[in-house]
């Protein structure tokens, strides 16, 4: 499907913060679900007679099941800090991309039917009635939104727009209204097991293939086993890792640690999906139920492990969520819980991200590198949001930028940084997460990537970086598609375990 | 006993109920509410303690907003800062003997005054001058701020301009407090300060002030980051497990 013409920003060598441009974005939207669509995931198919009042009904269920959204309605003072953080305010300069305005289009909903002030003065204090162009807009701007918590680290309160967006698409999906892209995947993710819709026999195909390929490269016999009982390690990978470039090269990395280390390991076909869509739409039943394939397969297959692969909001549900959700963790002192751990290791950290497995395989000195094989490459990072702003590796408070960075500089002999204020926690959206990576929201992502790639720009004239390093499917998935828009190679973007898969020494 | 002291004294016993009561049924509201996920704003502390840290850091220094922008900082810390000292600076409206610490910051206090003034006024420029923050602010913002100037200015004004008979005011604070209304001067700028300090704790549970009390319940700034370590579920969530 072609979008309309855009034209893409020019890079300044400096941020520049633009003038409001009303407007500048409200002819895109993302398509919307079908009836059918809806439906299978238990949503009304569409926005019938009375979907105002199933909207309000949900709003005020959200309003009593989530502190966040009922403190962050409440404590907004307007005082502009998150106004200028947004990358997609950046991009594009409509004030609806300012965090503050994104959530005043909720709040003011908020006020007319669940405050005081608004239901009796609602024009004082800007409380809305919710109408269909009220809805329409909801509709925009919450799917201009990476839900990549930029904003939050700078509001003075805390305030998360992601749990207002994801509150929002919560809203939207009880009354009738969802966005295609993300509620497609999330019926694909429950029938076939991911969300790229790869059946079990075609993984098992494209697995051999790559034994193959890695036989061929290496001329040593490095296995990517699938559904192996009594492995020690599952591994639970993004499903694009399968067959995307650039994203197949860090799956052969994983498969290439796991090798050098000796430890057993295998994939499932029934988790063959590290990513959870569920976060994205704000469904807590949605997060739950795709959570407990991870379980489900770690029980069947009686592994002692559960290692993450390279991706960003699965390792949020998966550092963050998975032992709230179906006890994948420790001190959980229910029967629930105690199943799992009972079969878990709990020697080891559960669950564990890709990266902390190879840091540690590195620390003890169980790995070897031949570093000059990437002298090829000048390297950088991307801290992907929600590895950056809502997880953690290792043991210490921002574990999850320095372990990354950590094997970079084992695997590698070049790396540069780009600038501070793009990077650790005030790292910007690669401008295509959150449920935004679908091609009729085309325009909206080369426009988000705007911060980021001037951040890059910098680094290439200044160093020749000719590698942007990251750790999330999305982020390659979104840098391969927007990087030519600005100029760039698409190739420059790839995964840390790709760096590791080419410098890592191997014994057959 | 004056009609307009009965007034009055009407008036702040409605206001503090109205303040008190309103704001701790906001709080309540907020304590009751679950937080079914762990949403720490990452790097996040491990430890309570930590935890604790990082909430005196955002109360004390307003960390998050000096990362986000140097002149809102300035001026919003300007202001709530001079806020405190004016407000323990009338603390000696309310009790008798006045405690020492109170006596010590008379003289800052009176100063704080100004700086008050002063970081409000550049907080309003801000809603002129740069055009984002411009487009965000609503009647209230604009409502909410005169209001404070407002009381600042009154209260300058009493200070060193015209002064008014604080000996009475003083007898009639303690009076209201004992249920036993005394007469209030019939000074105009006294009347007009009492007047929108009054309005001031009647919107503050049913507005943006609760921003105040908002700050402690926020997920983002007061879990603590250790979900692989300790389960953690809201009682509608765990019902899920069964």
């Amino acid at each position: 499907m072609a979008t309309a013409k855009f034209e893409t920003p020019a890079l300044k060598p400096y941020p520049v913060i633009p003038l409001v441009a009303e407007g500048a974005m409200a002819h895109l939207k993302p398509f919307v679900a079908s009836a059918a669509i809806q439906q299978n995931i238990g949503f009304p198919g569409e926005l019938t007679e009375g979907w105002e009042q199933r909207a309000l009904a949900r709003m005020g269920e959200l309003l009593g099941k989530y502190r966040s959204l009922r403190v962050y309605m409440d404590a907004c003072v307007h005082c502009g800090a998150c106004s200028d953080k947004c990358h997609y305010f950046l991009g594009t300069g409509d004030p609806k991309n300012m965090p503050v305005a994104r959530q005043d289009l909720m709040r003011g909903v908020y006020r007319r039917y669940f405050t005081f002030a608004g239901k009796h003065f609602p024009k004082l204090v800007g409380a809305t009635d919710l109408t269909r162009e009220v809805f329409d807009d909801w509709y925009r701007y919450y799917h201009q939104c990476s839900e990549c918590r930029r904003c939050s680290v700078f509001c003075p309160y805390g305030i998360d727009t992601a749990e207002v967006t994801m509150a929002a698409r919560e809203i939207m999906d009880a009354a009738g209204l969802g966005q295609k892209y993300s509620n497609e995947i999330i019926g694909k993710v429950h029938r076939i097991g991911n969300n790229l819709g790869i059946p079990g026999p075609a993984l098992e195909d494209t697995l051999l293939g790559l034994e193959e390929d890695t036989k061929d490269e290496t001329g040593v016999d490095v296995r990517f086993p699938l559904d192996v009982q009594g492995a020690e390690v599952l591994l639970v990978t993004p499903s694009a890792d399968f067959f995307s470039e650039p994203h197949v090269e860090s799956l052969i990395g994983h498969a290439k640690v796991f090798h050098a280390a000796g430890v057993s390991w295998t994939l499932s076909a029934k988790a063959s999906e590290a990513g959870n869509f569920g976060m994205f739409i704000g469904n807590y039943e949605q997060l739950r139920k795709i959570a407990l394939r991870i379980r489900e397969a770690a029980l069947e297959l009686g592994v002692k492990r559960i290692v993450v692969g390279e991706c960003g909001h699965a390792w949020r549900v998966a550092y963050s969520f998975w032992n709230t959700l179906v006890g994948i963790g420790a001190g959980g002192k229910d029967p629930f819980a105690i199943e799992l751990q009972n079969q878990l290791d709990g020697r080891y950290k559960q669950p564990m991200h890709i990266c902390e497995f190879t840091h540690d395989l590195i620390q003890r000195g169980a790995l070897k590198f031949d570093k000059e094989k990437n002298d090829g490459r000048i390297v950088t990072f991307h801290d992907s949001c929600n590895v950056a702003r809502a997880s953690r590796m290792g043991d210490l408070p921002g574990g999850q930028f320095t372990i990354p960075r950590d094997i970079i500089r084992a695997v590698a002999n070049n790396f540069h940084d780009m600038a501070p204020g793009t990077i650790h926690e005030a790292t910007f959206c690669c401008g295509g997460g959150g449920g935004l990576l679908t091609d009729d929201l085309l325009e909206l992502r080369v426009k988000g990537a705007l911060p980021r790639m001037e951040a890059l720009k910098n680094v290439v004239d200044e160093h020749g970086v000719n590698f942007m390093a990251t750790i999330c499917a999305i982020c390659k998935a979104q840098f391969s598609k927007v990087l030519p828009a600005y100029g760039f190679d698409m190739g420059m973007v790839g995964g840390v375990h790709q760096l590791v898969s080419k410098a890592i020494r191997l014994e057959s | 006993m004056s009609a307009l002291s009965i007034v009055y004294a009407a008036l702040f016993y409605a206001a503090t109920t109205m303040l008190v009561v309103g704001v701790a049924l906001k709080i309540r509201s907020y304590a009751r509410t679950p937080a079914p996920l762990l949403i720490p704003t990452t790097p996040a502390p491990t430890t309570a303690g930590g935890v604790a840290l990082r909430m005196t850091r955002e109360v004390v220094l307003f960390e998050s907003l000096f990362k986000s922008s140097k002149w809102t900082w300035i001026f919003g810390w300007l202001f709530h800062a001079s806020l405190l000292l004016v407000l323990l600076r009338h603390v000696r409206y309310f009790q008798e003997p006045v405690w020492a610490p109170i006596v010590f910051i008379q003289f800052f206090g009176t100063y704080a005054g100004l700086t008050m003034v002063a970081g409000l006024a550049g907080l309003w420029a801000r809603r002129f001058l740069v055009d984002r923050v411009r487009y965000i602010s609503t009647p209230s913002d604009h409502l909410h701020l005169a209001l404070l100037i407002l009381i600042g200015f009154s209260g300058l004004t009493m200070r060193f301009v015209q002064h008014t008979d604080i000996v009475a005011v003083k007898a009639f604070m303690l009076g209201l407090m004992r249920l036993d209304i005394q007469p209030l001067p019939a000074d105009p700028v006294l009347l007009v300060h009492l007047t929108l300090v009054a309005t001031l704790m009647i919107v503050f549970p049913i507005s943006k002030l609760l921003h105040a009390p908002g700050l402690f319940f926020s997920p983002s700034r007061n879990q603590i980051d250790n979900p692989r370590d300790a389960r953690h579920q809201a009682a509608w969530a765990a019902a899920l497990d069964k």
